[in-house]
């Protein structure tokens, strides 16, 4: 099971591998290029006190710029910000998903039809989806929202849901508006994965008495695991660095209640043009990532091995 | 090459022509042909009337084939069109010929290096020609970089047919007014977290007697920022507070003030052409009063806000680039700018000219309102200051009194240290 104690690689063996490494050599060689470098000197940058209108007075600094960082209150509150958004809107994208595809999977005419007209959100391009999103909300911009919920009792015929004062409302918006988005995209990483599970397993179990749910909780769910951590992985990675929506609805920044890490940190970047706070907030965003992604990875690991080792 | 084999040499010799042809063509966009006009770029704020635009092309017009001014269109809010220009100029982006500049950035500008110095001879015409306050908001350190194009200033709108007597003259005397109406009892102001909340602060700050630095590295606390503090805090908890207040800017004050929710505004002069967008009637019953004072009898300082035109300090045509700032602010498209766009002129001849008095109705208390004008803060971290103040300020109402001092205090000495998150 574990790797210690595969046989020794063959002749054959070793020389594709290496004619492996010289194939992916030219790729990775590119990839180190173009994200390595800026990596490299983003972390350099972080460690510097150094800001585009006084270049004169660079130095360096240590860890100082994380020090303020972490210590911040701001970037606290950006983080947990940060952290309801992903956890929301991907929780409710996975169980939205997985019915879509089934609906995909199991749908008989039109198949194709469905598939392409589930994915128009996905299409459209985030800032134009957010803007569509902020003029049916804001009430400060004539909104038909507002005064459809308030007519229904939802909200008070005073309230503006994206105003920074109700907050509330505002997470929901931007959750709506982000689960609206990508939920197709989580929906088409599940159809892959479903279409990995066999008939003949659901026919068997169908056989021997099982219900459906029985059919979906023992069987499919199971099969469909090493997907679904795919689908989470690339979904949570980008939730976690989600910028345009927010930064749209809060009317460019205007609204903080919604702030997250990411828009922090273009702030600081772009508009105080500090490019040593701004690079630790970047590399503290990059590092979140890295562990969110090496958890995720583990996890698919770990499953892997359960399943080469128990076939 | 010489172990190219002649298959290879076909297809890369074409390609390689083909890059070179690309590449040629690249910098020829940006460069001159020899002999034609020189090519400007003018990157400046999408003016809603079009005048920026049109000045541009009257003054391509009027060079005798000297320059060809070409428009680059700028985003709506301040924050983003200097987001958009200082990304460029901190890269040495020669492509910005001329700019046009919030008045509040010449020192940053200036002290980046990122804008030219106008030479003597035409700062000294601009200086003559120029009033006075908007001409200091285009120094730094005494030194012309910029040249001023219009002046603004915020005057307070309100509905004649809803508005009873007298308008209010104080802030308390307005926020009373108005939370006692029965209908469309509403102020509308700048409330989100951007650079229009620090007018609003700076602006009562210093009506009420004080500042907000001194100098320009140096807090200045004092009683002014606590009552400027409360007056906010009176406005955003009273009934006269728009329900989005917090999340409103211009704009979003203009569309409640036409949509007929609000009597009240507290905004720049842009409404009154626009409100002949809405209706004839309508603009006939917009009503404009001075800028509320703090306190009965002290004098008011108005904010004081508009663009100059810088030019760039990578520019490969300064000089053409010195002639046509000049020209697009002239007399002819101030006054354009001033009728179409409600954009108050910094040329003071213009404020005399009939046709002008005619479309402008409200011409001598802008005129007046920008002489006696409270001037925003001058320092090169000015981006930074900005960001404390409205971030502790908004949503307004959050802080007051004592409290307001001391956090306003904490993060201005930091934000102007470049230290800190904001």
């Amino acid at each position: 099971m574990s790797r210690a104690e595969k046989k020794p690689l063959s002749e054959r063996a070793k020389a594709e591998r290496k004619l492996g490494w010289m194939l992916c050599a030219p790729a990775a060689i590119v990839m180190l290029l173009v994200t390595a470098y800026p990596i490299g000197n983003a972390i350099w940058l972080s460690l510097q006190k150094s800001d585009l209108r006084f270049p004169d007075q660079s130095e360096f600094i240590g860890l100082s710029n994380y020090v303020t960082v972490l210590s911040s209150h701001l970037w606290w509150r950006d983080v947990l910000n940060t952290v309801i958004l992903t956890l929301a809107s991907v929780s409710i994208e996975l169980v939205l998903g997985m019915l879509l595809a089934l609906a995909m999977h199991r749908a008989i005419f039109g198949r194709g039809l469905i598939r392409t007209s589930a994915l128009i959100p996905y299409g459209i391009v985030t800032v134009v989806a957010a803007f569509a999103w902020r003029l049916a909300f804001a009430k400060a911009e004539g909104g038909f929202m507002p005064g459809l919920l308030s007519s229904l009792g939802i909200i008070g015929d005073q309230t503006d849901p994206l105003a920074q004062t109700s907050t509330v409302s505002t997470f929901i918006v931007a959750i709506l508006a982000e689960v609206w988005k990508t939920t197709p995209f989580m929906a088409l990483l599940l159809l892959a994965g479903l279409s990995l599970v066999s008939d003949e397993l659901h026919e068997a179990a169908k056989i021997d008495g099982a219900t459906a749910w029985q059919r979906f909780w023992r069987i499919t769910i199971p099969l469909m695991k090493p997907a679904i951590l795919v689908a989470l992985l690339f979904r949570t990675l980008d939730a976690f660095r989600i910028f345009d929506t927010v930064y749209i609805l809060s009317n460019s920044g205007g609204n903080r209640s919604i702030e997250t890490v990411s828009v922090l940190g273009y702030n600081t970047l772009l508009s105080r043009l500090n490019l040593g706070l701004g690079s630790a907030v970047s590399v503290l965003i990059f590092f979140s990532v890295v562990l969110i992604a090496a958890g995720f990875v583990k996890l698919l690991g770990t499953n892997l091995d359960q399943q080469t080792g128990s076939s | 090459m010489g172990r190219c084999s002649w298959r290879t040499r076909r297809v890369i010799t074409p390609a390689l022509l083909l890059y070179a042809a690309l590449v040629l063509a690249a910098c020829g966009g940006s460069g001159q042909s020899a002999g034609g006009p020189v090519k400007l770029q003018f990157w400046a704020y999408n003016e809603p009337s079009g005048a920026f635009r049109s000045a541009a092309e009257q003054c391509t017009k009027d060079s005798g084939g000297k320059y060809r001014i070409s428009f680059q269109p700028l985003a709506n809010d301040a924050d983003t069109q200097r987001q958009s220009l200082v990304r460029r100029l901190a890269a040495r982006d020669s492509s910005i010929d001329i700019m046009s500049m919030d008045v509040v950035w010449t020192a940053e500008f200036a002290e980046a290096g990122w804008v030219a110095q106008f030479p003597d001879a035409i700062a000294k015409q601009i200086k003559d020609e120029s009033l006075a306050g908007p001409y200091d908001t285009a120094t730094y350190q005494h030194k012309l970089f910029a040249a001023p194009a219009n002046s603004n200033t915020q005057l307070l709108w309100y509905r004649k047919s809803l508005v009873k007597g007298a308008p209010p003259k104080t802030w308390d005397e307005l926020i009373d007014t108005a939370s006692k109406m029965k209908k469309a009892g509403r102020i509308e102001i700048q409330g989100a977290a951007y650079e229009g909340m620090t007018v609003w602060f700076n602006a009562l700050v210093a009506s009420a007697g004080g500042q907000i630095l001194k100098g320009p590295q140096k807090a200045d606390p004092g009683p002014a920022w606590t009552k400027a503090a409360n007056i906010i805090a009176k406005l955003a908890n009273s009934q006269a507070a728009d329900p989005s207040l917090s999340s409103q800017k211009e704009d979003q004050n203009r569309i409640a003030f036409e949509s007929g929710d609000a009597a009240f505004q507290i905004n720049y002069p842009f409404i009154y052409p626009s409100g002949a967008d809405v209706s004839k009637k309508f603009q006939d019953d917009i009503g404009w009063a001075p800028y509320p004072a703090v306190e009965k009898g002290k004098p008011v300082e108005p904010p004081i806000g508009g663009f100059n035109f810088g030019v760039g300090a990578y520019s490969k045509h300064k000089d053409e680039a010195f002639a046509a700032a000049q020209c697009l602010r002239n007399e002819k498209n101030q006054k354009v700018a001033a009728s179409d766009g409600g954009l108050p002129p910094t040329i003071a001849k213009v404020y005399e000219d009939q046709k002008f008095r005619k479309d402008y109705p409200f011409a001598d208390l802008i005129k007046k309102q920008i002489e006696q004008g409270g001037v925003r803060p001058e320092t090169p971290a000015y981006a930074d200051l900005s960001l404390a103040i409205a971030t502790t300020l908004s949503p307004p109402g959050r802080v007051k009194g004592q409290e307001a001092l001391q956090e306003l205090k904490n993060k201005i000495s930091k934000a102007l240290k470049s230290e800190g998150l904001l």
